[in-house]
C-alpha cells in the first residue's frame, strides 16, 4: 500500500509538501487526490512544495505540468515552490520548462503570488 | 610537481664487450672531469655550478648501477631555473646535448675501440636526458596553465546583491560550458540563500556571444524561472545584439536591457519600488557671443 502525500487546506488554498523523492505511482496518486480535493473544497489555489525533493526525472517534471493543467480546468492556480537549483538545472537540461506552472522561491512567496494572482482578474 | 618519467630505451642484456665499453666511458668521465667540465661549460653557456651538479649526479648514478633519479632531479631543476630566466626549452636541451660534444673530444683523444663503442651508448643516454628536460619544462608549463584556469574560475563568478531581493552576476571574459555551469549553479544557489526573486545577468564584460553561450544563458534564465525567480540579461552591446539577431537566437520573452542601470531600474519597478529624484538644482548657462 502506497503512502499517500498529505494535502493540507488553508483557507481556500491547498498545500502539499512532498517529502523525499517522488515515485511515479506517488505522483499519479497525488494528481487524483488533488483533483478530488479541489472539487470537494472548492479551493482556488494549490501550492506544491518540492524543497525536499532532490531528484526529478522527465516523467515527474511532465506530471507537475499536467497537474497544473488539470487544476486549471477546475479553476485553481498551481504554484510549485522551493525547487532546488540542481533540480531546476536538470529540468532545463531535459528540455522541460514547465510552461504554465507558476513557481516561487518558497512557501511564503508562493502564498503571496497566489494572493496577487487572485487579486488581478483574469 | 609530478614529473613524468621518460621511459628509457630497454637495454638488451649486457654483453661483456658493451659492459667494458661503458666502464671505459665512466672511467674517462671520472678521470677527465677537469677537462670535460670546462669544455661543456664553454659549449652549453649554462651556469657552471649547475652543470657540475648534474655531472656529479651522473657519475654517482653510474656508480649505483645507472640509477638516474638524481640526475633527473638536477635536470628538472636546471630546466626550471632556465625557463624562469627566459631560455627556451630547446636552449636547455641543447645545453645538455653539449655534454656529448665535450665528451667526444676526450673519447677521440683516448682513441680506444671501447671508448668509441661506449660513446654511442653514452650519446643515447644524453639524448634521453635532454628530452627529459623538455618534458619537465612542458609539464611545469601545463601545471601553471591548469592553476591559472582554476583561479580564473574562482575569480570570475561573483554574485552581488544589488537590492533587497535583487542579485546580479557581472560576467567578465569568455564564457565556456564549464564556466557557465559554475555561474549557473552559483546564481541559483544565491537565489535560494538570499530569497531573491529577481536576478540580473550582466554580460558587459563578455567579448563575444555565440550560439552555445546564448544557449547557456537561456538555460540559466529558464532554471531561475523554474525556481520562481525572474532573470534579466543586461549589458548587451550593439555588436552582440547584432550577432544574436544574425545567428537567429530566440530570446523569447526574456527581458533584455542595454545597461545594468536599466536592468536595475526595471527590477525595482517590478518590485513596486519607486525612485524619485530630489528637486534638481538649477544650473544657469550663459553663452557669450564674441
Amino acid at each position: 500500500m502506497m503512502e499517500r502525500i498529505p494535502i493540507l487546506k488553508l483557507g481556500d488554498t491547498l498545500i502539499v509538501s512532498i517529502q523525499g523523492d517522488l515515485e511515479d505511482q506517488g505522483v499519479l496518486a497525488l494528481q487524483e487526490d488533488l483533483a478530488d480535493k479541489v472539487v470537494m473544497t472548492g479551493a482556488r489555489g494549490v501550492i506544491i512544495d518540492i524543497s525536499a525533493v532532490e531528484i526529478v526525472d522527465s516523467y515527474i517534471g511532465r506530471m507537475l505540468a499536467t497537474i497544473a493543467d488539470i487544476l486549471r480546468m477546475l479553476d485553481a492556480d498551481t504554484v510549485v515552490v522551493g525547487m532546488r537549483p540542481a533540480v531546476a538545472i536538470t529540468l532545463v537540461e531535459l528540455g522541460l520548462s514547465l510552461g504554465g506552472v507558476r513557481t516561487a522561491l518558497d512557501l511564503e512567496k508562493g502564498v503571496a503570488l497566489l494572493d496577487h494572482v487572485r487579486s488581478t482578474p483574469r | 610537481m609530478p614529473v613524468s618519467t621518460v621511459p628509457f630505451i630497454q637495454e638488451p642484456p649486457l654483453t661483456v664487450q658493451a659492459d667494458a665499453a661503458r666502464r671505459r666511458i665512466e672511467e674517462l668521465l671520472r678521470a677527465e672531469e677537469e677537462l670535460i667540465l670546462p669544455r661543456w661549460h664553454a659549449i652549453a653557456k649554462a651556469p657552471a655550478d649547475e652543470l657540475r651538479e648534474i655531472y656529479l649526479a651522473l657519475l654517482s648514478g653510474f656508480q649505483e648501477g645507472e640509477d638516474l633519479t638524481e640526475v633527473r632531479g638536477a635536470l628538472a631543476e636546471l630546466s626550471r631555473s632556465r625557463a624562469r630566466q627566459g631560455h627556451t626549452p630547446s636552449d636547455t636541451a641543447r645545453a645538455v646535448f653539449g655534454l656529448k660534444e665535450a665528451v667526444y673530444e676526450t673519447v677521440e683523444r683516448d682513441g680506444t675501440a671501447e671508448a668509441l663503442l661506449g660513446f654511442t651508448w653514452f650519446s643515447r643516454l644524453i639524448d634521453d636526458l635532454g628530452l627529459f628536460t623538455f618534458e619537465s619544462y612542458a609539464s611545469a608549463r601545463e601545471k601553471i596553465i591548469l592553476d591559472q584556469a582554476e583561479q580564473l574560475l574562482e575569480l570570475s563568478t561573483p554574485v552581488v546583491k544589488l537590492w533587497d531581493g535583487i542579485v546580479a552576476v557581472p560576467l567578465v571574459g569568455t564564457l565556456d560550458s564549464a564556466r557557465t555551469q559554475v555561474v549557473m549553479e552559483k546564481l541559483l544557489q544565491t537565489l535560494v540563500d538570499n530569497g531573491a526573486e529577481h536576478a540580473v545577468i550582466d554580460i558587459t564584460g563578455v567579448p563575444a556571444v555565440d550560439t552555445q553561450v546564448a544557449q547557456h544563458l537561456l538555460k540559466t534564465v529558464f532554471a531561475a524561472r523554474l525556481m520562481g525567480a525572474e532573470c534579466v540579461i543586461s549589458g548587451i552591446r550593439p555588436q552582440i545584439a547584432h550577432t544574436i539577431v544574425t545567428l537567429g537566437i530566440e530570446f523569447g520573452d526574456i527581458v533584455t536591457k542595454a545597461s545594468l542601470a536599466d536592468a536595475l531600474a526595471y527590477m525595482l519597478r517590478r518590485r513596486g519600488i519607486e525612485i524619485s529624484q530630489a528637486e534638481r538644482p538649477r544650473i544657469a548657462v550663459r553663452t557669450e557671443h564674441r
